[in-house]
């Protein structure tokens, strides 16, 4: 199942509705590399709140997903990781660590529009 | 082996497979009136098991079934393949070591996961990991 990804304003909006297949995980991974360049987004939302699982492949694929928009110049933020979810992922040793998290797709949101400000402001002061 | 209600059995032959063997071991942790938290652990696991199937040795099998113990209940799940075996099952077991590029958090992660956890390889014959969650 492919993954729809909204374009809202500056940001890219991938909302998971259901569980994934590793195919459908790097689809998306690649989906959104290549759309931060058409839309010129500067931040990418993914919204992982229906996932009831988030294995090593998962994990790995999202932290992948944070590298290479960080590469194509714009940010990532995952929102909605469920605590059941939250617990098996740091009993496996998943931290996801170097990504940025948030609660929602509100609090994701908000993260995005000071991230985004902040490094538009520094490159004023240049 | 029969197909009961309480068991589930499930041939990983791809990706798709891993998350259909996911979803109806799910469904029978559920069905066993396991809470939430045990739900994702049960599901992680045999994610990850179901996975090692495929890259290690290319197909396998995922096998769950209810399990009394009184006065416990459990869950077993058990990942069979006829691969090329563990060469090295302790240091398979160790975090970080993979022979395939991963993060090497598989078996060790399913180990820390769940209550119990078995491994039998023979070299050249397969390897079959039996693991099980007790409702809390």
């Amino acid at each position: 199942m492919q993954v729809p990804i909204l374009k809202q304003g500056p940001y890219l909006i991938a909302s998971v509705q259901a569980a994934l297949k590793d195919a459908d995980l790097t689809g998306l991974r690649d989906a959104l590399t290549e759309q931060v360049g058409t839309y010129r987004s500067r931040g990418v939302i993914v919204d992982v709140t229906a996932l009831d699982v988030l294995d090593s492949f998962a994990c790995r694929t999202l932290s992948d997903i944070a590298s290479m928009i960080r590469l194509r110049g714009a940010q990532t933020v995952i929102v909605g990781i469920q605590p059941e979810v939250a617990f098996s992922m740091v009993q496996l040793g998943l931290k996801l660590e170097g990504v940025a998290t948030a609660l929602d797709l509100e609090e994701g949101l908000e993260y995005m529009k000071r991230r985004t400000k902040r490094i538009q402001n520094g490159l004023y002061e240049k | 082996m029969a197909c009961t209600r309480n068991e589930v059995r499930v041939m990983i032959k791809s990706d798709e497979d891993i998350l259909a063997a996911r979803q109806e071991g799910r469904e029978l942790a559920v069905r066993l009136d396991f809470g939430p938290s045990e739900l994702a652990v049960i599901a992680t696991s045999i994610s990850e098991l179901a996975r090692n199937l495929l890259l290690y040795a290319k197909n396998g099998c995922i096998v769950c079934w209810a399990i009394e113990s009184e006065p416990k209940t459990g869950i077993v799940i058990q990942a069979t393949d006829e691969g090329p075996g563990i060469s090295d099952v302790e240091a398979a077991l160790r975090d970080g070591y993979s022979t395939s590029g991963g993060l090497g958090l598989g078996l060790p992660g399913v180990r820390r996961m769940m209550d119990e956890f078995a491994i039998v390889s023979h070299k050249g014959r397969g390897t079959t990991v039996t693991t099980i969650k007790w409702k809390e």
